[in-house]
């Protein structure tokens, strides 16, 4: 049972961490702001949500469990705020010069 | 040892370019990453505390007030002072490298035990009746220098509202902020405040006996002051409202009564009755987050300025 | 050794906020650099804080808690700073 959970943590963790460095990645290399954001929030809510998921079995409580799924959701809603106003101020960027 | 390593590659790849950056808002948005990462050093130095608050107030409400600040000195006046010469930016790198150099050799020659109040703090914590020693610390043994960083605070916002302009005395503090648009941000700013608020008592409850306290909590709730504010759904109360002076003097005011009190009943400053030293210590504590919190948040707001039709 | 390597990096801080402190002309940035600098004094404080780990604490909670009052200090005085700059520009636009 322990060794299966641990499987399952190794997996899930290291699957996140393959979206991580594919956002980062896309952060580099891709040519303009908006892929760059896309880039940045897709890759990195899944990557978060994936190491998110690989901990789970792993709290030590039922509160431990919502804290770990709070913490993915309030960065779920922050970037999803952030990313459009980023965006945005980029495209008046671009026009203005 | 290797993440160790990372970690402060990773924060020194970030200082370079804060101090070599050629716009103020490229140096304030690694200035921010920076503060994070530090965040990581910190978990690392076995200092949550630390961490917490140094995500929160270093990166957090620092990056607010920074980069508020960047966007309202762009465009300025150029600055007078002649640059500085290529000998003498050399004479200076070869000094500043030389102090590190220093620090650096200082540290690698400290003592072997090193000194350390571990054990006094251990050995005495039941009289505290708390189970976090860094709280023990800061309301108990250290007390007295935490009374004096919260009126540290209320002083740091009577001196920022001195800068006020004449005109503006007594007015809203801060800049006007363009009127709400229903983006993402307005939505965030009304959605996110109720958990921000019961995230901020959560880490405030359990800063007794786990990482958390009065300080992280009070930088929560600042946030989640200003959030409604930078999305120009709400404005600031003027700085002429009593009941804003009366919360700002509150926490400090009640330390020193509950300070008073001690010296009364157990003849000394800040010494708490046994049996009773918890209870005194949270509700101090959470006066304390109050006034803190809202001090925070004036200092980010900043004085009340002229209305320039920003 | 965790402690001995981020001693190191807050000298390596302080150098680097000094430098910036003296050579960059924006005050902003000078700002900026005044608060790597403290950040570093921060983290040699911290080191030394994590070398007194004893009585089954990781680290010595005396100078960690002083540094966490000292953070929130740093950045009272940093608010003022900001504001000072913000209020000179204000002034020199008027001319």
């Amino acid at each position: 049972m322990t060794l299966l959970v641990d499987v399952f943590t190794v997996l899930t963790v290291a699957a996140g961490i393959v979206f991580f460095v594919a956002g980062t990645a896309g952060l580099i290399r891709f040519p303009d702001t908006s892929s760059r954001l896309h880039a940045l929030t897709k890759a990195d809510h899944l990557g978060l949500g994936l190491v998110v998921l690989g901990l789970l079995p792993r709290a030590e409580s039922l509160g431990g469990v919502l804290r770990l799924v709070a913490i993915w959701g309030l960065v779920l809603a922050s970037s999803a705020a952030a990313g459009p106003m980023l965006a945005r101020l980029a495209r008046r960027g671009a026009r203005g010069g | 040892m290797i993440a160790d390593l990372l970690i402060v590659a990773a924060i020194v790849a970030l200082a370079l370019p804060v101090v070599l950056a050629r716009s103020a808002f490229t140096a304030v948005a690694l200035f921010v990453a920076y503060g994070l990462l530090l965040a990581f050093a910190w978990v690392r130095l076995d200092a949550v505390d630390v961490a917490l608050t140094e995500a929160a107030i270093g990166a957090g409400l620092s990056g607010v007030l920074l980069l508020g600040a960047a966007r309202r000195l762009a465009g300025g006046p150029p600055v007078e002072d002649a640059p500085p010469g290529k000998a003498q930016v050399a004479l200076i790198g070869v000094g500043c490298a030389g102090l590190a150099v220093a620090l650096g050799a200082v540290i690698l020659a400290l003592p072997d035990p090193a000194p350390s109040l571990a054990e006094p703090v251990m050995a005495n914590i039941a009289a505290i009746e708390v189970g976090n020693p860094v709280t023990a610390v800061l309301m108990g043994f250290r007390g007295l220098d935490t009374l004096l960083e919260a009126a540290v605070l209320v002083l740091a916002v009577v001196a920022l509202w001195a800068l006020a302009p004449d005109a503006a005395w007594g007015a809203a503090p801060g800049w006007r902020q363009p009127p709400a648009t229903d983006g993402p941000l307005a939505l965030l700013a009304r959605v996110l405040p109720p958990i921000g608020v019961v995230v901020a008592v959560h880490i405030l409850w359990v800063g007794a006996d786990a990482p958390g306290g009065k300080f992280q909590a009070a930088a929560i709730l600042a946030a989640m002051w200003l959030l409604p504010w930078m999305a120009g759904i709400a404005a600031p109360p003027p700085i002429s409202r009593a009941w804003l002076r009366i919360v700002i003097a509150a926490g400090p005011v009640a330390f020193i009564l509950a300070g008073f009190a001690g010296s009364v009943l157990q003849g000394a400053f800040l010494a708490y009755p046994p049996g009773y030293a918890k209870a005194v210590i949270i509700a101090v504590e959470v006066v304390l987050t109050a006034s803190i919190a809202v001090a925070l948040a004036l200092l980010v707001l900043g004085p009340p300025a002229e209305d320039r039709g920003a | 050794m965790s402690a001995t390597i981020f001693g190191l990096l807050g000298a390596a801080l302080v150098g680097i906020g000094l430098f910036g402190l003296l050579v960059r002309r924006d005050a902003l940035l000078r700002i900026l650099a005044f608060n790597l600098l403290g950040g570093g004094v921060f983290l040699v404080f911290g080191a030394v804080a994590r070398r007194g780990a004893g009585a089954g604490l990781p680290a010595d909670p005396v100078p960690q808690a002083i540094i966490l009052t000292g953070i929130v200090v740093a950045f009272a005085a940093t608010t003022l700073a900001v504001a000072l700059v913000l209020r000179l520009a204000a002034a020199k636009d008027r001319g």
